[in-house]
Order: C-alpha cells, then structure tokens, then sequence
C-alpha cells in the first residue's frame, strides 16, 4: 500500500504535463485531460481508501526520495498517509473532479480556456504534494505551488488592473506566510537535529522530551505555524486577502478560495497538533484568534452587499470554528467541517449568479419594508459603530497596508542611494575584497567574523529592498536580485567553513535563472523600446510565450522548486546556527522579498491594461 | 445661497448624466442605444467622437476588417461600389489602396482623464485605486436590495444624510481625517466649496468631473439611472448624482490630507499647466476615421445586397388578395428569435398563416401576479400604463432553497447548517453537472403568470383603481387594443376559426442578465399576461360587436388563443385552452403535435451555434440537448438571444421564402390597408426605437465588449442584486458580456418597409424623434416598392433606387444540410 502512495502525486503531475503539451485549440482534449486526472485521483482515493478501511486505518509513511545527503544533513521527500490526508484528498478530488466538469462548458471559448485548466492541475498538483507531504520540506513544495497557482488564478484576467493588482496582495500576505514556514523548518532542524518527519510527531514521549528543553523555541515554532496557518485560512487579522482573491473566473473562485486554498491552514494546523498540544499557550492563543476571526467575519459577512464577499466572510466565520475544534482536539469534527465547509461554500459560490433570479423573486412576493425605530442614542451608536466598522472589514486592509507594505516602501526609500553607478563602484569591489577574505578568514578579528554574516545578509536584505522599490530600470531591479543571492551565499560561507557543494548547489539555479531573465527583458526590449516598472504594461498581449518564459526565470530567481535553488535554500539553513535568529531572519526576508520583486518585475511588464490600446481595453476600474 | 458656479455645476451633472451609461438595475434590463447621447450627431460622426471623448473602440480595427475582407465577408466589388458612391470614381484606386494596404496607427487615445492624471503625476499618488473601493461599498451598501444581511442602518435618508447620520452618530468614522468629517457635516458646504478645495479653478470643473465620473462610469451612470427613475429600486432609496459626486469629492480630500497632509497639496488646477479643456467637442475627420468608415459602410452593404437581391428578385404577386381562409393563425412577437419557429410552422402547414407585432399585443398596463407586492411593467418601456391587470385564484408557493438563504451564513446556525448543509451541497453539485434540472433559482419563462389562474383584464367598475391604476380594460378601451393590432398587422378579413397569440419568454440558470432574454416589448418580461388578455378581450363578445362596427368581422366560431413561447427550451404552452370549442379543441390538439416538430427542428436549426450539441442527427434528440442547456448552471449560453440581429423587415410577404437564419425582427403589415400609413407610423415609431436601441447595444458591446460591454460574465460578482462586477471592488459593468455578443456581427439595423417612397417620407419626417434615427444613420432604412420590382435606399433625406449587385440567390429545398454545415452566419437562402 505504501508505494501506492505515490501514485497520488504522479496521477496530477502527469495530468499537468499532458495539458501543457496539448495544443492550445484544442478545447475538448484539454478539458477531459483535467477531469479525467481529477476522476483518477478520485477512484484511486476510493480503492486506496477500501484497503486502508480494511486494514485497520493505519498510519502509512514512506521515505520516498533521498534528493540530497551530507553529513548529518539530508534533504527527502516523505510522503504520509493518515486519517487527515484520507478526508483533504476525498474532498479535494471530488471537488477538483466537479469543478473541472463544470468548467469544461462554462470556460467554453474563454480566451486563457487552457492556461485555466493548466493552473488549476497545477494548483491540484501543489495540494496533493501538501496533504501528502510526510515532512515540512516536501510540504513546502507542495505549498509554494499553492502560492503561485494563486497568483495565476487570481491574475487570471490578467489584461485588467484589479486582478493583477489583488494577484499581487494575495501573494504577498502568502509570502508572509511562506517565511513563517521557511523559519519554522529552520528551527525545527535545530530543535530535533534531523528532517523531522510528521509520523514523528505522533510519538507523544519523543516530542515532550525534545520540547521539554526547548520551550521557547517549541513555543516560537508553534506559533509559527499558527501564523502560517492563519494567513493560508485568511483568519484575524489576515483576513482582508479572501474576498480580494475572487477576481478569476467563478469556478475558480469556487473551488480555490472557498473551499480547498483556504482550508490549507487548518490542515496543517491538524498535521502539527501532536507538536503543540501541550504547549497550553499556543492553544489560547489560536483558539483565541479563531474566535476572534469567526465574531468579526460573521459581522462582516452580514453587511457584505456583495454575493461573493459574503461567501468568503462565512467561510472565514467557519474556519475559524475549525480552528477551534482542532484546538479543542475534535480531529473528526473539524474534518467532517471542513468536507462541509467546502462543498457548502462551493456550491453557494457556482450558483451566486443565480441570487438575482432568486432574491428578486422572494422580494417580490415577501418584502417586508421596515419601519423606522427610533432606538436611543447609545443603541443606535453601537449599532453604527459595528456597521460601520465591518463594511471597513474591522480595517484588517488597512492594517496590512499599513504595517506591511508601508515598511518595504520605506526601507525600498531609504536604500535608493544603491543606483547602477554604486553597484558597480561600490558594492561589486566590496563583494570582491570579501570574497578574498573569504578565502582567508584567518586574516580578520574574531570579532567581525561574529557579526559579518548578519550583516552581509543585511545588505543582501538591502539589495532586494533596493530591487523591489526601483520604479525605472528593470534591469538594475532584476540585476539586484541575482545580486543579492551572492550576497547571501557569502554571508553563510562566512559562518562556517567554505563549503563549494553548498555554493553551487545554491547558486547554479538561480545564475541560470537570472541570466535566463535577462535573455527574456533583452529580447523584449527589442520588441518594445517602453517599459519601466512605474506603471502595469500588459505586453503578454502580444508577447504571450516570452511572458511565460520570463515567469519561469521569476520563479528560477525565487528559489522555487524547479532548480537546485530550493535544495540550496534548505541547506543553506542547516549552516544557520540556532543562535543566529537574525541571520535567519535576514536570508528568509531575503527569499521572501526577491519571490515578490520578481513577481512585481513581472507583472508590471506583462500583465494589467495593454499600454498598447488598438484593442478593446478595460478601465482601470474594472 | 446659489451662486451663478453653483448652477454651472448643477449643469455639468446634468450634462454627465446624459453622457453616462443607462442601464437600469439587472431587474429592469432593457436594450438601449450605448451611445444615445451621441444620437443627434450622424452616426460615423458621433462614433468618433464618442471613440476620442472616451476612448470607446467604437468599430472593428483596420486589421479586424482586412481579415473579414480576406476571409470574403466584404465583397470587393461593394467596396469598390462603395468608394465609387462615396469618394468618387477617380479616386476609388487610391482608396482601395488605403483600406487593404496602408498602414495606420490605431491607438485610441481619450480625451477624458488628462486632468486628473496629475494627481499620480505630482504626488505618485493612486486616488482612484485609494477612493473607490470604499466608496463603491458604501454605495452598493445604501444600494443594496437584498444581498446583505444587515440592511444600511439608515435608508430613509437620502444618501448623503444617511452617511452624515451614520458618521455623526457612530464612533468609527468613514473617513481618516478630521477636516473631512466636518466637510461632510457641515451642511452649508455645497459641491462648489469641496471642488475649490480640491480643483481650485472653477475653469477646470467641468474637465474634472468628467475625469472623475468617467474613471467608474457604471456606478455614476446607475445613480443617475435611479435618481431619474426611483421606481426602479423595489426598496426605494433618495440618491442623487449630486450626492454621490459630494461623497467621492470627499473621500479624495480625505486621502490626500491622509497621505500628503492637510495644506500640503495644491487643488489640481494648479498642478496642471495646460489650459482647461472642454469635455465634449466635436473632432474633425482623420483619414483612419474615413478608411474605418468605408470599411463598416462595405461590410454593411456586403450583407444587405445579399438581402436586397433575395427580395428583388422574389416574385411578388402585386394584385395578391386573400381570399381563402387560412387553416389557423398565429401572432407572435416582432422579436428575431421567433423568424425560425414562424417559418417552420408556415412550412409544415402550408395553409396556415403567422403574423409579426410587438409581443406585447397592444396591451399597455402593469401587472401584478397574486401575492406580488408590487406591479411590474408589462409594455414597452417609454409607455406609462394607466391600467394594472392582477392574477388572481392561484395558489403559488414558491420553492426555497436554503442554499440562498441567509442563515448559511450566520454564526451558529451556520455552523449547524454547515455541518449538515455540506454533504447535500457536494450532492446536488453532482446532480446538477450531471442531471441539470429546473431549480428554485432558475429563472423560467413559464412562471411568470400561472397558468391556471385567472386575470383581471376586463374593467366591472370605474371605482376599480388603485393607486391611480385603472384595474383591466373598458369595453371601448379593449376595442381600441385588438382593432390596433388586427389593422396594424393587416389581418382585418378571412379569419381562421382559431387564432394564437402566442408572447415568448426564456429560461435560464445562474444569469444575472435574465431580464434582457425576456421580450423586449413587455419591458423584460414574458409576453404570457399580454397574450392572454388579448386573447380574452378578442373573444370579448361585446367587443366583436364593437370591431364590426369598425369594420372588422369576425365570425362567431374564430377564437383567440393565448400561448406563449420559450425562446430557450422551444417549448410552447397555451392559456384557457378548457374554453375553446369542440372544434377548436380538436384543432388545438392536431396543431400541437405539428407545433412540437416544428419546436424539434427550430431548436435543431438554434443549436448549430451550441458548442456542446452536436446539431447532426434526430432533432428531437437535440431538443431535449437544448432544454437541459437551460437549466444548467455551468451553461453561459443558455441560449443567443438577439445575437446576429440586422434586419427588421415590415410588410407583408416580403420575406415569405426566405431564409434569413433568424437574423430578422418581422413586424407583419399591409399597406394596401393603411394608404396614409396610420399604422406604419405606429409600427415605425415603435420599432425603430426598440429593435435599433437592441441592435444598437449589441454592436457598441462587440466592437468594445470591455469599456460599452460587460466583459466576459465569468468572474462576475453581483452586487446589491442591481449590477454586476468584476471581483469585490470593481466598477459596475453594464453593456453585454461577450458570452452574449461574440458571434454578433456588427452591423446596423436594416429596416425594410413595404410602402411607396413618398408616404413613408412624410410618415418619418412627422417625427423628429424618429426621423433622427435614419438620418442620422443609426438605422438604414430602404423601401420595396408595393408596386414595382424596386427598391429605395433612404440617403440624405431622400429615396433613391438601389440596383443590387447580386443577382442571383442560392435556392434550396432541404435546410438540414446547411444547417448542419456550419456554425457560423449563413447566407440568405430561397426556400423552394
């Protein structure tokens, strides 16, 4: 039964390689590709279920690829199957199924009717990788797909403004929740000194014994994963990101942003239980938040005039109910929740159209017009407030405008001093003395060598600041970020011996990545004289493939799983020592931010409104 | 106290509401010119300066030509017939050269929106992104109909009351800064104290409000639309243009105080260096506006040559009387989806007989179904009944779906509801994939009036009225309603002994554009209530003696027969049916087993556009296909409607064996009847209107379907049950979504009229309203001559004679084949 196991991750990759290749006229093949993938998975799931039913519901665990090893590190994909992967897997199949067969006929003609069922397998992909995921690194494989396949839905009607620009929030509050899990991983190498895998933790002696000597490190991790979790279910305060995300086509939005994106967070809230229930303060606290989220979205939802918003806020209301439940250690009524969460809110969103037809028609025959109250003054003065407050969604936007993107704005202000002239005069000679000294650490006092990898970090930090606020020149911006890679690479090499294995691995992918990245500017730069990153210039329009070929340089130079960037990555935390939380704490905003430059560089030149207007072209407000 | 600016800026609303979209809440969807404020301008005139106003693509692109051109959907000899009518014979090489080989840019650029751009410019500052989203909320929140929960604390209030009342009272405020919320509440403050704030220069208000309404124009054009017509909301709201501009002037001082500072940012006027500019101006002709006019005028004629050939070169029995009395006969709606089913129905019985007229059938009044808390106009929109027609004696209970309901989302009994709610969910889900089936939510034709209730169509007392509605009709007021249409249609003798009346309606599920599938005539409802109430007041006894004596004579056994028919599911049913004859009866039954093949084979011949039918094979195979396409919900296209629309054809026989795949509104007229053209004014004056205004907002939704349409339906949201969006902060998208207008050609309304030249000039000159739109070219207008083989183009304010240049028109005995042969538009056929 163990190696069936893998099937589940093969039956979405091969779905999703095949629709790639197949030819983008042809509607038909493409869509019954989709379903068809999602129908296996769905049988699969039914026979591997019966034999698991049949043999007692065991905990199925398999180390499936050892992808790297060195001393006292290894890098493996480890795949997991339990009663939490049973329930995701049966509902995300059958709504993945469903969805796709809906969409067959609804996308029908649809300009992207392809890219849409490629994203959404790819997306499909991403899940499956999370729900089976044995350890955090091969959930965060899984995860990053996630991401990005969020971007795309969202940006799906990438020739207007408001996807482009609510593609581009989402993926940053995820990004934020990408780096909880970077550093979760990072301290959890530390506090069990090997790749824990997640059948572990259900060894209750092995984890109280390990926690027992590192509270506040457990505690710190755990609320790591809180943080990770929360963003991913769109919980207090990061809930503003859902109702923002239902731009692409309503099947998307169904499937995705209703049901099965959004209820990522209470999985792995409920992979990571054995972890953290005994650390009685983590569980205040997450019950406290799903409390909290649930009050304010259900108050939100009620002044929701949208049909969409509406759905998204009772969704939120829900999971946080969930999280409650899994906090209170109701496994099985959190999973039975959540499989009627997501049909529910699936459902609601495919037939919200149809709330026209139907509210009209009920008001027609049994309004009942309300007659004024005069309630007194304080009445009316709460009653206000909280109307007030919720349309504002309890200012949960604002909040996330004001304390996330308004400090990369401010440090991307302070660190414009770095131009083309003083990369090339300044820091390149200084990355080069360095380099030297590398080579020769004995030559410099102790002392610095204490301090200079966090504060070569910070300047690599300052780089992807410098890269992320550049409105003018693409090329200095992109160049940054190679740049900084460099940066970081050294930075580690200065804590502990050099280590060339280390370097290469870390730095082929993304120097392939960044020259791959200038090969796509350059050759567009032949075809347009204009582009800058001032404003969107949506040349996917005419540029279509280049768009896409730049895409996998963005996702190359961010260190995602698909060059040997994302092994380094994790290896590269294995020379962070437990001591150095700033070290870590700087590379991981590294990487976070260079994904969010690099999707920037990107979607300010190929997508939104086409700077070109011979074509019928969408107002901005739109 | 009112300044002489503060009417200047009561003049600049008003003006902006003109310019600003039209479209009524998705309730109340009706057809209309998009661009009905250039009207007064001819038509290549007023696209252009709508294009460089707005920045509208207001035609098909050179390139986008060039490729119909190749693919031969534009003759070359019509464009050289073209060029030669137009530009002159020397220059039609030249020309020719231009059109298919010259280069031009063809970028729109708009005129709207310079303006307020400084304020990115000067302060790299994103207002519009910063304001809307909150003001759209709490605009669709005032709005609201019944999507929200909690209702807007305070409707009674007009909108700008009801926010002061709200931010008085509340201890949030809407807004960031203090100096705002004094602005909002200090009531002296007109709309000119906050422009001086922000624009300064009272030279630049009127660029600047344009700007500002233009960057969302479907949420400003729906205030407008509401503040006009209050009605329109079922729970009214007090809002203005006005109010909505305060609160936007508001919220953008509240931003750049909040993110500049108060007293750090200058009023735009001095930012701007240019001088102002006005709005709307008249732009002289380019060579790319002429190459893009000749290329529309040479598609258009490409098409209408076909249909004028095909009419020519009919043979028309000039001296044709009737004189045998027809098998039956029926009437249905002017409408281009009923073309098919008429000629279906005259080709299988031959002996029969069908007419066009306005599918409300002359009926102007308002209609309440029992247990209906309000009346829903069942006539033309532009009509202002005086007579209400209720249902009555029915019991209706309407299906709930909890899935709608508003408990779903509260907290505990959402949680409950949830818990067992979901699992039915992932049920019906599949059923509905799978096994599509009428739902509670599905809107469907059928249910508009019940069946087997009663109406009150005649008048027992002139103390009947409510609210200042007379309840039914007169005997002398039904009397006028049939001679109307009888005469209009010319069907005044040989009356067969049964008659149908048959409305249409349609059916869909998950489309919020329901409304705009319905007959146009009975502003966006099912034609069911006006077909059976005219059935009722033509069997009227009292009222046959009346027609008599207005020389109409119906024999005692003819009976009329209401019905009507669902455009989407190709399903007839029938009102009153227990009260026929004997005869009839038996009449009725034989007729509806040849209506239902011809219903088989009409759908046969609509489906040839579905995607997901496959139009080859049985046809009743394929109708039952169509049916369950109206019920599904992942089916955008339930069914085309109006799409293809080009001709409206009035007269009688004129089209008689042609094919004309459904592209034709038929009005059905006799002008041996109607010597003055009494009737043909009516019709004209009806029709122009109606079938331009559909024509009309299909071809400006084609050619520009993301700024004069709705985009594509997919990623729609609804909002407040009155619009829809993009998303959750989007502008409102009124116009029609490419799903309803991508296989739309977009050409002008062709309207051919059966009369002599001399009588239809004077008819359209006696209205100015009328006349604008053939003079003005939003409709081309041709005569057949009764008497003679000719044929009259309206040009320039008189007829002249077209000689077409096709001259010979394919003949065909079996339509299956073609029928099965292609998805696209067909050619006109002769029908042996």
């Amino acid at each position: 039964m163990n190696t069936f196991l893998l099937l589940f991750l093969v039956i979405p990759l091969l779905g999703f390689i095949l629709n790639i290749l197949t030819p983008k006229r042809k509607e038909n093949l493409i869509s019954q590709i989709a379903y068809s993938t999602a129908g296996l998975q769905l049988l699969s799931t039914m026979i591997l279920c019966t034999f698991w039913v049949v043999a007692g519901f065991p905990n199925l665990n398999i180390k499936e690829f050892v992808i790297y090893s060195a001393d006292g590190y290894e890098f493996f994909i480890d795949l997991y199957f339990d009663k939490i992967t049973a329930v995701y897997l049966f509902v995300g199949s059958l709504l993945t199924f469903l969805v796709t067969t809906y969409s067959k006929y609804y996308l029908h003609r649809e300009k992207g009717y392809k890219r849409f069922f490629v994203t959404v397998l790819f997306f499909f992909l991403g899940y499956n990788i999370t729900i089976f995921s044995g350890n955090f690194e091969t959930l965060f494989i899984g995860w990053e797909i996630l991401g990005i396949s969020s971007f795309l839905l969202i940006a799906f009607y990438r020739e207007r403004y408001l996807p482009v620009k609510n593609a581009i929030k989402v993926y940053s509050l995820y990004r934020i929740a990408d780096l909880s899990m970077i550093l979760v991983m990072w301290m959890s190498h530390h506090l069990w000194h090997h790749n824990i895998i997640f059948a572990e933790l259900n060894n209750a002696t092995v984890v109280q014994s390990t926690q027992q000597g590192h509270l506040s490190i457990s505690i710190i991790v755990a609320l790591l994963i809180s943080v990770a979790a929360a963003i991913k279910s769109a919980q207090f305060p990061f809930s503003s990101w859902l109702p923002r995300a239902m731009e692409g086509p309503t099947p998307s939005s169904a499937i995705f942003y209703s049901s099965l994106a959004v209820h990522i967070g209470a999985f792995l809230l409920l992979r990571t239980f054995p972890f953290w229930e005994n650390l009685i303060i983590v569980r205040v606290i997450i019950i406290t938040m799903g409390v909290i989220s649930t009050i304010i979205a259900t108050m939100t939802a009620r002044v929701q005039p949208t049909v969409k918003s509406q759905i998204a806020y009772s969704s939120i209301a829900q999971i946080g109910i969930i999280f409650i439940e899994i906090t209170l250690g109701f496994e099985n009524l959190a999973l039975i929740h959540f499989a009627t969460n997501a049909f529910l809110r699936t459902y609601q969103l495919l037939v919200s159209p149809s709330v026209v037809t139907y509210l009209i028609r009920e008001q027609f025959y049994n309004i009942q017009l309300k007659t004024i109250k005069t309630d007194n003054i304080l009445i009316r003065k709460i009653k206000y407030s909280i109307y007030i407050l919720s349309l504002k969604e309890w200012n949960m936007d604002s909040l996330m405008f004001r304390y996330l993107w308004n400090p990369l704005k401010i440090l991307g202000r302070k660190s414009k001093f770095i131009s083309h002239k003083s990369l090339v005069f300044v820091f390149l000679p200084i990355f080069l003395v360095f380099s030297y000294f590398m080579y020769h650490k004995p030559m410099l006092p102790s002392i610095v060598l204490d301090y200079l990898p966090t504060i070569l970090s910070f300047v690599s930090l300052l780089l992807v600041f410098r890269s992320f606020s550049e409105r003018k020149n693409t090329f200095l911006s992109w160049s940054l970020l190679l740049f900084s890679h460099f940066w970081i690479s050294m930075s580690v090499s200065f804590n502990e011996d050099f280590n060339a294995d280390l370097n290469i691995i870390y730095l082929s992918g993304v120097v392939v990545s960044g020259i791959w990245g200038y090969l796509c500017l350059w050759r567009l730069k032949g075809f347009e004289k204009i582009f800058d990153l001032n404003r969107f210039y949506g040349y996917s329009y005419e540029h279509p493939k280049l768009a896409l070929l730049f895409f996998i340089a963005c996702l190359g130079i961010a260190g995602f799983p698909i060059t040997s960037t994302f092994l380094g990555e994790d290896l590269l935390y294995s020379h962070i020592h437990e001591d150095q939380f700033f070290l870590a704490l700087f590379v991981s905003m590294n990487f976070i931010i260079t994904g969010l430059s690099g999707m920037r560089i990107f979607s300010r030149i190929f997508l939104g409104p086409h700077s070109k207007t011979y074509h019928e072209i969408a107002l901005r407000s739109s | 106290m009112t300044t002489d600016i503060d009417i200047e800026i009561s003049e600049v609303i008003h003006k902006l509401k003109h310019y600003l979209p039209s479209q009524s809440p998705l309730k109340d969807f009706v057809h209309h010119n998009t661009l009905h404020a250039f009207q007064n301008q001819k038509f290549e005139h007023g696209i252009r300066n709508a294009s460089k106003i707005f920045g509208f693509k207001v035609s098909f692109n050179v390139d986008e030509y060039r490729e119909l051109y190749h693919k031969g959907k534009i003759q070359k000899s019509i464009i050289e017939r073209v060029l030669t009518d137009i530009k002159g014979k020397e220059v039609v090489d030249d020309w020719l050269f231009k059109l298919i080989y010259q280069d031009y840019d063809s970028s729109i650029s708009k005129r709207v929106g310079l303006l307020r751009s400084s304020w990115k410019t000067t302060y790299s500052l994103d207002l519009d992104t910063i304001v809307h989203s909150n003001l759209f909320r709490i605009l669709n929140s005032y709005l609201d109909q019944g999507v929200g929960i909690s209702k807007f604390p305070n409707t009674t209030d007009s909108f700008l009351d009801a926010i002061r009342d709200l931010d008085s009272i509340s201890m949030v405020s809407f807004f960031k800064t203090k100096r705002t919320k004094s602005l909002l509440n200090d009531r002296n403050n007109t709309l000119t104290d906050l422009l001086k704030i922000v624009v300064g220069d009272e030279r630049f208000y009127e660029q600047y409000l344009f700007d500002q309404q233009f960057a969302h124009p479907g949420w400003s054009g729906l205030v407008g639309v509401i503040e006009e017509n209050p009605h329109t909301l079922l729970d009214q709201r007090k809002i203005t243009l006005h109010d909505f501009i305060y609160l936007e002037c508001l919220f953008e001082i509240d931003n750049l105080d909040n993110s500049i500072g108060e007293g750090k940012w200058l009023p735009i006027a001095s930012l701007n260096e240019s001088a102002p500019k006005n709005i709307i101006v008249d732009y002289p002709l380019t060579e790319l506006d002429e190459v893009l006019n000749l290329w529309q005028e040479a598609y258009e004629w490409t098409y209408y040559d076909e249909v004028l050939a095909a009419i020519m070169l009919q043979n028309h029995d000039d001296n044709y009387k009737e004189t045998s009395t027809p098998s039956f006969q029926a009437f249905f709606c002017i409408d281009d989806r009923e073309c098919s089913i008429r000629r279906y129905i005259e080709t299988t019985d031959k002996k029969c007989k069908t007419y066009g007229t306005p599918g409300h059938f002359g009926i102007d009044s308002f209609y309440q179904p029992e247990n209906g808390k309000y009346y829903t106009k069942v006539c033309p929109g532009p009509i202002n009944p005086q007579f209400l027609i209720r249902e009555v004696a029915t019991q209706r209970k309407q299906k709930k779906d909890i899935h709608y309901s508003k408990y779903t989302h509260r907290l505990f009994l959402g949680w409950l509801i949830t818990q067992s709610l979901g699992f039915w969910s992932a049920i019906k889900l599949m059923l509905n994939i799978f096994r599509p089936s009428l739902s509670p939510a599905s809107s469907s034709s059928f249910r508009h009036m019940n069946k087997y209730s009663l109406l009150t169509v005649e008048n027992r007392s002139s103390k009947h009225v409510i609210d200042g509605l007379q309840i039914g009709y007169t005997i002398p007021e039904m009397t006028d309603r049939v001679e109307q249409v009888l005469k209009s249609t010319g069907c005044t003798q040989n009356f067969a002994p049964l008659i149908y009346i048959i409305g249409h309606g349609a059916s869909s599920a998950n489309n919020t554009h329901y409304a705009g599938y319905d007959c146009g005539a009975c502003s966006g409802r099912p034609g069911s209530v006006n077909a059976r109430a005219f059935s009722y007041m033509a069997n009227h006894n009292v009222v046959r003696e009346q027609l008599s004596k207005r020389g109409i004579n119906i024999p005692a056994e003819t009976e009329f027969l209401g019905g009507l028919h669902d455009t989407t599911r190709d399903e007839f049913v029938f009102f009153d049916e227990e009260l026929l004859s004997p005869s009839n009866a038996r009449l009725n039954r034989i007729n509806k087993l040849m209506f239902a093949k011809c219903l088989d084979m009409n759908a046969k011949e609509r489906s040839r556009r579905f995607m997901s039918i496959k139009t080859t094979g049985s046809s009743r195979r394929i109708h039952e296909s169509v049916k369950s396409r109206s019920v599904s919900l992942f089916e955008p296209r339930p069914e085309l409607n109006h799409a293809t629309n080009t001709l409206c054809v009035i007269g009688k026989n004129l089209n008689k064996n042609l094919f004309l795949d459904r592209r034709a509104f038929l009005n059905s007229y006799d002008y041996q009847f109607d010597p003055e053209g009494k009737f043909l004014a009516g019709i004209l004056n009806a029709a122009a209107p109606v079938c331009g205004g559909i024509n009309l907002e299909y071809f400006f939704s084609r050619v520009d379907n993301e700024k004069l349409g709705a985009g594509s339906k997919l990623p729609h949201n609804v909002m407040g049950l009155i619009g829809v969006a993009n998303g959750f902060e989007g502008d409102l998208r009124p116009g029609l979504p490419i799903q309803m207008v991508e296989v739309h050609d977009p050409i002008r309304l062709l309207m051919i009229v059966e009369h002599f030249p001399e009588v239809v000039l004077t008819i359209i000159k006696s209205s100015s309203a009328l006349y604008e739109w053939f003079d003005n070219n939003w409709v081309k207008l041709v005569i057949k001559h009764p008497k003679k083989k000719e044929i009259y183009v309206f040009k320039e304010g008189d007829f002249s004679k077209y000689y077409p240049m096709n001259h010979k028109i394919e003949s065909v005995s079996d339509l299956s084949h073609f029928i099965e042969s292609t998805d696209e538009n067909l050619p006109v056929l002769q029908l042996n």
